[in-house]
């Protein structure tokens, strides 16, 4: 029972994905891009960097990479915590 | 450039991400499980490579570049995010099922989500 | 521990390895690359020292509170950086145009200038130390872990 419910919700995940996929702009054309474009124009101006995806990364989207960074150091701070206890366990038990 | 039929890379994503979903949904052990979200983050990345291509496009970089149109920058950013975040997610959960294999004394998802004592 | 061929070889690459990515760290704003991918290369070589030798062995080396205080630095420099050009948003780059890091390049293609791009370069070393330090504290604590021995803070 539990198998069937799993393939038919599978069904419905891939059914949903293709179909969303199929309804999407023709690859290698996207639609609106006015952004990017004004990102590529004006990026070395203002950054001064050659390269666009890294004035993206560091200075347009700074506060992204911010985060990304404290997700990062979340979990170096969370696998030191969980690999850790070992030796207090094995005392306590 | 040629005409690539049926949006062909973004199938190829949904295919992926399909694939990882039948991995997370019906594998019991959590070793494979893992892997399987990797895999749906290599079809995220993907989509997100594909969606920002522009048909004959450059690298956006402009160290000696030649003349042509540039594919999308923001979209890579995000890749690179992604990337990264993945990498966090992916070591937080080794350590999570190395600490339940210590505890329950086996891989099973089955077994491990009683949560006894 | 492999066998002394392996040893050899890898102690000879890891220079190699480590010039490799501090190089595409610090040409982060040029060519493809920056701190995440630049650092990723040197973790790839400090994993091929944990594969050549003992983690023991390299324990001796590397100790898990040096590599925090590492990443914490990166970390703060970064958000140090970011908070510099408060004055008109955050994350203004404020040091284009000045002397240390900022000509502005001619637009369009050109081989390029190092000394370009304001605190992207910064910020490039500031993101290589903090992803060489908090991966190679996950890489030897898994490490460690799996061959028995104390994890340490």
């Amino acid at each position: 029972m539990r198998k069937i419910a799993g393939l038919i919700s599978w069904l419905v995940l891939v059914a949903f994905l293709v179909s969303g996929m199929l309804l999407l702009h023709p690859f290698g054309y996207p639609t609106p891009s006015d952004m990017d474009d004004y990102i590529i124009e004006n990026a070395q101006e203002e950054t001064g960097s050659n390269s666009v995806v890294a004035s993206v990364v560091f200075d347009y989207r700074g506060f992204d990479t911010l985060g990304e960074a404290t997700i990062l150091f979340t979990a170096v701070t969370g696998v030191l915590l969980l690999l850790r206890t070992r030796k207090r366990k094995e005392e306590s038990s | 450039m040629e005409y690539i039929p049926l949006n062909f890379p973004f199938l190829a994503a949904a295919l992926l991400a399909g694939i990882s979903f039948y991995i997370i949904i019906f594998r019991k052990n959590l070793i494979k499980l893992i892997m399987g979200v990797g895999m749906m983050s290599s079809g995220v990345n993907l989509f997100l490579v594909a969606l920002g291509y522009r048909a004959g496009g450059n690298v956006p970089i402009y160290t000696d570049v030649p003349e042509g149109p540039m594919v999308l920058s923001v979209p890579q950013a995000l890749t690179l995010t992604s990337i990264v975040i993945n990498v966090a997610v992916l070591a937080l959960m080794l350590s999570m099922v190395i600490n339940v294999y210590r505890h329950t004394g086996s891989l099973d998802s089955e077994k491990s989500r009683k949560m006894k004592g | 521990m492999l066998s002394k061929i392996v040893r050899t070889v890898a102690n000879q690459l890891i220079l190699f390895i480590l010039t490799f990515g501090l190089y595409i760290i610090a040409h982060g704003h040029l060519t493809p690359g920056g701190g995440f991918q630049g650092g990723a290369v040197v973790v790839s070589g400090v994993v091929m020292l944990l594969v050549a030798f003992n983690s023991q062995e390299l324990k001796k080396s590397l100790r898990e509170r040096l590599l925090t205080i590492m990443e914490s630095t990166g970390a703060l420099i970064f958000a140090i950086l970011g908070f510099v050009g408060i004055g008109t948003t955050f994350f203004y780059n404020i040091l284009v145009g000045s002397p240390v890091f900022g000509r502005i390049p001619p637009s369009g293609a050109g081989p390029g200038d190092f000394w370009t791009a304001g605190y992207i370069p910064p910020m490039n070393f500031a993101v290589g130390l903090k992803v060489i330090a908090g991966l190679t504290a996950v890489v030897l604590a898994l490490a460690l872990f799996a061959s028995g021995e104390e994890v340490e803070e």
